[in-house]
């Protein structure tokens, strides 16, 4: 059979025509915009924990090691267990391989106890940061602490200078590693792994640049503190109701 | 229950990340100052009795100076990077300060120093040894030939300025080690203003103490005459030296102890069980008191030249060892305690592994090593032996 320019023109004006209408139809029925882009200078992110909503389950601790491949023994994030006696002296403290499988339960029934999540604080004033001899480890523009392994040198000095622990050497690669605030996440518009599994929502995202973040609410209604606050580090994980025996 | 934990670290503190790698770093460095400042004493302070070690020390000073860089090169997890501290560094890192701080010492001072007190001696050798030798010692000549009176008063000139510039940097070496540690706020077993002028003093006290053992091995195995009024005068310069450096760790021990700050309780408890051993039996009573006592019985009564010689080696070896159980004390027993306060942790060496004690025994020997090629290839007898003609 043969096309003449005629049909060509047809075809050409019937394909047009359906592929408007599926354009159309796409739009009236609420499909996903295209994402907008990125921009890290839009964003400067930390978390917020409510000790009094975290039931030491572990799942944050599972969530993150599945998401980011922490080798087994070391953490990017962990749960501790408090138990106090009257005042400060001497609480009793335990995070069984970081709490990956949760607590057993404890024998103490008299004591004041409570768990407490860690991980990296963020520091807009990081000490590890001041110390790393090449600059592999630094603060992003939306305020995440980062480490480059392409450029690490392994010396450690970074770990010594963490008053929180959250540092080690990656085994495999030789290199540190921590919390990233699941960086690859957060960037997509997505929360971290330990947040996204947090069953009481004890641990939450917060971006201190976006007005609308819950986190504003949340500083202006609750008595919140960092840990160590006298490191003065600019910690950017806020503690609601953080007992004064936690270190 | 985690083995060697006791009471709470956080998970990740459990491993020590700083070996017994790093504990040498500080001991050798600080060999490398002392000895330095010990040759100043000669060349700028004019302590003419200390002239026959002088080029003993500033041999010493290199052969240690050489080696210094290893054992944090081994410890690196990529030491193929580096290089990368002298290309990018970071300028807000103490730690990125190390490379050119190494390399000012090593070629700035103590180098030239060296090539300028040998370089009348290197031009005769070069007259005086054929073959090999003879190539070796023309090209270090560096093509200056020229031995006049005229031209090794110049030497002796740029070469007082070199000791003066060096004085200031030796400081600057040990003293920035100390102040790597000194500035972790977040260590408080560390944190302290006066960590680098205890690293200071106590480097002079090894430097000043290893080259005075070397000074009568040497002696010894030349089976020439110790110059006792040489080792009497190291002696002195030993004793008060390490005054300074007890007192500088007294204070601050004091200090903590009446400051009793949050970190306190547990640093104690520390000091009287975990570094028991290190820090009150090898660091303060054999490594530092005993050496004290002998010294400064040397400084109230007089003893026979022999018992003198006795004396001082019995004290020269046991502050050595008093002195890198302090470098051992402080690079591992800052690692011991959690940032928690509330637990601890033990430090198990290995032995074979990159990191273990085989590794940090050859580093311990190979300054030796190249000391020995050093006065083979620059003796430093000829020229004591000229001075005392």
């Amino acid at each position: 059979m043969e096309i003449t320019r005629r049909d060509m023109f047809q075809m050409g004006g019937k394909l047009l025509v359906l592929a408007s209408v599926g354009a159309t139809l796409e739009q009236i029925t609420g499909a996903e915009e295209p994402p907008e882009a990125y921009r890290m200078a839009d964003h400067w992110w930390g978390m917020i924990i409510d000790i009094d909503k975290c039931i030491g389950c572990g799942n944050c601790v599972r969530a993150c090691a599945n998401e980011n491949g922490v080798p087994k023994g070391y953490y990017r994030t962990w749960v501790e267990r408090y138990e106090v006696p009257e005042g400060y002296a001497n609480p009793k403290v335990s995070s069984p391989d970081g709490a990956i499988d949760g607590f057993p339960p404890s024998k103490e029934t008299s004591l004041k106890s409570f768990y407490v999540p860690k991980l990296c604080n963020h520091c807009a004033d990081s000490p590890c940061v001041q110390v790393c001899p090449v600059g592999a480890t630094f603060v992003s523009p939306d305020g995440v602490v980062l480490v480059d392994k392409d450029y690490c040198l392994g010396c450690r000095y970074c770990v010594q200078a963490c008053p929180y622990g959250c540092r080690y050497l990656h085994p495999d690669t030789e290199t540190v590693d921590k919390c990233t605030l699941c960086y690859h996440r957060i960037t997509k518009g997505l929360t971290t792994a330990c947040c996204e599994n947090c069953p009481t929502g004890a641990r939450q995202l917060a971006d201190f640049k976006n007005p609308k973040d819950p986190v504003h609410e949340f500083l202006r209604n609750n008595k919140v503190t960092v840990l160590k606050p006298q490191m003065a580090t600019q910690a950017k994980v806020y503690y609601k109701d953080l007992d004064g025996s936690v270190r | 229950m985690i083995p060697g934990v006791d009471g709470f670290m956080y998970p990740n503190e459990v491993e020590l990340q700083w070996s017994v790698l790093i504990v040498l770093y500080p001991f050798i460095t600080g060999l490398v100052a002392g000895a330095f400042i010990l040759a100043s004493l000669e060349r700028v302070f004019q302590v003419q009795a200390v002239r026959p070690t002088y080029r003993l020390a500033l041999l010493t000073a290199l052969a240690f100076l050489l080696v210094a860089p290893l054992p944090l090169q081994l410890h690196l997890g990529h030491p193929e990077r580096s290089l990368e501290m002298y290309l990018t560094p970071h300028r807000s890192s103490a730690m990125a300060m190390f490379g050119f701080v190494y390399l000012w010492y090593l070629t700035v001072v103590l180098l030239v120093e060296i090539w300028l007190e040998y370089r009348a001696d290197i031009v005769r050798m070069a007259q005086s040894t054929r073959g090999f030798a003879r190539i070796i010692y023309k090209a270090l000549t560096l093509g200056s030939e020229n031995v006049s009176p005229a031209a090794r008063a110049i030497d002796d000139k740029v070469g007082y300025i070199v000791t003066v510039i060096g004085i200031p940097s030796a400081f600057m070496l040990h003293g920035y080690v100390g102040f790597i540690f000194g500035s972790i706020k977040a260590n408080p077993w560390w944190s302290t203003p006066l960590m680098p002028v205890v690293f200071l003093f106590s480097a002079m006290v090894s430097g000043i103490a290893a080259v005075m053992l070397l000074y009568m091995a040497a002696m010894k195995v030349k089976g020439r005459l110790i110059d006792m009024p040489c080792v009497d005068t190291i002696a002195t310069y030993l004793f008060y030296t390490f005054v300074i450096d007890f007192t500088l760790e007294m204070l601050d021990l004091i200090h903590r102890t009446y400051e009793a700050d949050e970190s306190f309780r547990s640093l104690d408890f520390m000091v009287h069980t975990r570094l028991w051993t290190s820090q009150v039996v090898l660091q303060i009573v054999l490594g530092t008191l005993l050496p004290l006592a002998l010294l400064a019985a040397n400084q109230l009564w007089r003893f026979a030249a022999e018992r003198r010689r006795a004396m001082y080696t019995a004290a020269g070896c046991l502050t050595l060892i008093g002195i890198f159980a302090m470098r051992w004390n402080v690079v591992i027993g800052g690692q011991l305690f959690s940032k928690s306060f509330l637990g601890y942790t033990s430090y198990k060496m290995e032995l074979v592994t990159r990191e273990g004690l085989v590794p940090a025994i050859a580093l311990m020997l190979l300054p030796f090593a190249i000391f020995f090629v050093l006065i083979k290839l620059l003796p430093p007898w000829q020229e004591s032996e000229a001075h005392k003609a």
